[in-house]
């Protein structure tokens, strides 16, 4: 399905919470919504489903104007934060319902079938015959989603859908959800504040902030080249560091004195401008950059650990420098006391220059590309 | 201050018959003086079961409690002289932030001097210093829950302070400033700490010593580095890393080493059939002839920014082919979806298991 939204706006009493924007939806694929609370995500879901009717603006469906049109008159799944099943009804029931409300209603067989499809790509099938309280809280957010997938609606819409459950669960019922879009035909839209939840979704990414869309483009090309400061910011978990910096004979001065080569523009360098005002820019290094081992023609900083945050495959070092804080982000646990010294080193090659009006001046060249 | 022994199971029905009908299963686990422990599992592991014991909120169906070697299992929290700190914040809206915080010292008759002392460190440890006068009526969820933990931490004579999910209600960038006051609060007033959470981050992070629990029973007690590097039991492996450790069927056939019923030139490191856990993080990229390759075929590749996730099948035993996990550092080249290739599993970071113990990670799963 073709999802179009014309010059969007959209205002509650005098208070903007949509900022008049574009989109034309990738037809086929996943978009994700990326921003913090607040952003206007669920705003943008809501106009797209048809559950409000924009400020301003057109909602173009395969390039009809259906702006103003209720929900129930179009097809279109979506599944919230919370997920409610029916108890009294078995998984098999509560997944067959929405199937059995239509109007011109699927014979039982077709029905069965589809059931048993979606349920077994989401690994219930072996439930079918339970009731929701026999099940897991796990399962039973399988079961809500199957039966929102189950309809295959050509727009699916996903409000944040796995934020209420602990991070594994996440991570699998997240790994499901991947693979059925991947296999689907359908436009999935599915909105998130969580950056890396963003990138193990792929497809495409949608940056959002304060009502307004920032930057839209393949989720990979939009992490790696952010157009601005303030996608870097939103696009970033843990945070890039962001550094005040200014441009004074061929090298940027950091905070606390420290002298940043600017690299040499080649093929591994992506020059987004040539002409952006760089008297105060901002240098951007990914967490990930800053390394304990150092390489020929680092940049070395040094500073004192304020907490290591172990998170199971990485830690995350918040670190007080000449500089400013930093975050490094190290590979495995590394525990550090709370105040010892510690020496990060990055490649000058692998950070990211914004220039005075917070847009992008150059970023690292990927693999991506 | 005191050493907590638990040698104990709870059942909340009468008449447990099997392990199903535990809460906690029996079992004995001893937390030293002045050490700071988490309690890390999924809902339902029995870690706040094991929390409601420590603190004598519930009794046990079976077993003592002793706190320095006494058994207090009648005792109730107030005796055992313990301090506890809520998912929610718990503050008195009427009193100013000084008066919450000395509330727990002056209702035991300590010294007003000492007191004021200790509230004044504690605030400033918390960060509340500046708020000292203020109302805590107006204050937000956040400042509120900071109050809730300075009134946990506020005596120094308590047995130990017990904490249920504390940082719940705090705003996501903030938490990691908590994690460290906890730390440093650890650190300076050397308090018996047991945190109870299913967050492995602030686990590994705030304890020296985490407890995995799983179905009632404890899995593994160790160090954050121990338990990502040893995992003692599949259900470690799976539950401690994003994505977890991979898990591969593996024999010793007449002295040589199968993998997924792949013949792989390499010693098994015993016999009969046995599994092999390795992270994504220690699974590497090889050539054909190295010691250990493996064939794989690449079928998802995610760029994650600071390494790349590879998605891969390995393998032709029966029941089709197994997927694997492999992390690859973000300045390596990383191929292509589709890709076949060779992946080495077999390192000083790969660890043996049973298939009884994946059974049970499996049948948790």
């Amino acid at each position: 399905m073709k999802l179009v939204l014309d010059r969007i706006a959209h205002r509650v009493g005098a208070e903007p919470y949509l900022h008049p924007l574009d989109l034309a939806l990738h037809p086929g694929a996943l978009t994700v919504l990326l921003g913090a609370t607040r952003a206007g995500k669920t705003t943008l879901l809501r106009i797209m489903a048809g559950l409000d009717a924009p400020t301003r603006g057109r909602v173009l469906v395969d390039d009809v104007d259906v702006t103003g049109r209720p929900v129930r008159e179009r097809d279109i799944a979506m599944v919230y934060q919370q997920f409610i099943n029916y108890p009294s009804l078995t998984v098999a029931d509560n997944i067959a319902a929405p199937l059995r409300r239509r109007s011109v209603r699927l014979p039982d067989r077709e029905i069965e079938v589809r059931v048993r499809e979606i349920a077994t790509r989401l690994r219930i099938d072996g439930l079918l015959d339970r009731l929701p309280a026999q099940l897991s809280g796990g399962q039973q957010q399988r079961v809500a989603l199957a039966r929102a997938l189950a309809k295959d609606a050509p727009l699916v819409l996903l409000d944040e859908p796995l934020v209420n459950l602990d991070y594994k669960l996440r991570e699998e019922l997240r790994d499901a959800l991947t693979r059925l879009f991947a296999t689907g035909s359908s436009t999935v839209v599915y909105a998130t504040t969580d950056p890396t939840e963003a990138l193990l979704l792929g497809g495409y990414t949608a940056v959002m902030d304060e009502g307004a869309l920032l930057q839209y483009g393949p989720t990979a090309e939009v992490f790696h080249r952010p157009a601005s400061v303030r996608v870097a910011r939103a696009f970033s978990d843990p945070p890039m560091n962001l550094l005040p910096a200014r441009m004074a004979s061929g090298t940027l001065q950091l905070p606390g004195d420290v002298r940043w080569p600017v690299p040499m523009a080649g093929a591994d360098m992506h020059v987004a401008s040539t002409s952006g005002d760089l008297s105060s820019c901002t240098l951007g290094i990914r967490a990930s950059a800053l390394r304990l081992t150092s390489r020929v023609g680092d940049v070395t900083v040094r500073g004192t650990v304020a907490l290591a945050d172990i998170a199971g495959s990485d830690t995350f070092v918040h670190v007080h420098t000449a500089m400013g804080p930093l975050i490094a982000q190290l590979p495995g646990v590394h525990d550090f006391a709370l105040g010892a010294p510690i020496a990060l080193h990055v490649d000058p090659t692998r950070a990211l220059l914004f220039d005075s009006a917070g847009l992008l001046h150059y970023a690292p060249a990927t693999r991506a590309q | 201050m005191a050493r907590i022994e638990l040698d104990l199971a709870h059942a909340y029905g009468p008449n447990p018959q099997h392990d199903r009908d535990y809460a906690l299963r029996p079992l004995r686990a001893t937390f030293d003086d002045g050490g700071a422990y988490a309690l890390l599992g999924p809902s339902g592991c029995g870690k706040t079961t094991m929390l409601n014991l420590m603190s004598g909120l519930l009794a046990p169906s079976q077993g003592t409690v002793r706190f320095d070697g006494v058994d207090v299992t009648a005792r109730t929290p107030q005796q055992r002289n313990i301090a506890q700190v809520f998912q929610f914040p718990v503050v008195y809206d009427t009193m100013t932030v000084a008066g919450n915080l000395a509330f727990p010292s002056r209702n035991r008759g300590v010294d007003a001097r000492v007191i004021r002392e200790r509230v004044g460190r504690i605030a400033e440890l918390l960060e509340l210093n500046g708020l000292l006068d203020t109302r805590a009526s107006g204050l937000s969820a956040d400042a509120k829950q900071r109050i809730s933990l300075g009134r946990g931490l506020v005596r120094d004579d308590v047995s130990a302070v017990l904490f249920d999910e504390p940082l719940t209600v705090i705003d996501p960038h903030l938490k990691w400033q908590l994690r460290r006051t906890l730390k440093e609060i650890h650190a300076e007033l050397k308090l018996t700490l047991i945190y109870v959470t299913h967050d492995q981050v602030e686990a590994l992070t705030f304890a020296d010593q985490v407890v995995v629990m799983m179905q009632g029973g404890i899995v593994q007690v160790g160090s954050a580095s121990a338990l990502y590097e040893r995992p003692a039991h599949p259900f470690v492996g799976y539950f401690i890393g994003s994505p977890g450790m991979n898990f591969l069927s593996a024999a010793n056939v007449n002295g040589t080493l199968t993998v997924e019923g792949v013949y792989v030139a390499a010693a098994p490191p015993q016999s009969g059939a046995f599994v092999i856990g390795v992270r994504p993080e220690y699974v590497t990229l090889c050539a054909s002839d190295a010691p250990g390759a493996l064939p794989a075929r690449v079928t998802r590749v995610q760029d994650l920014g600071a390494y790349v996730l590879l998605t891969a099948t390995i393998g032709h035993s029966d029941q089709g082919s197994a997927i694997i996990r492999a992390r690859i550092p973000g300045d390596l080249p990383a191929p292509s979806q589709g890709e076949a290739v060779w992946i080495c599993v077999l390192g000083p970071h790969s660890c043996v298991y049973t298939t009884a113990q994946l059974g049970e990670l499996e049948g948790y799963v």
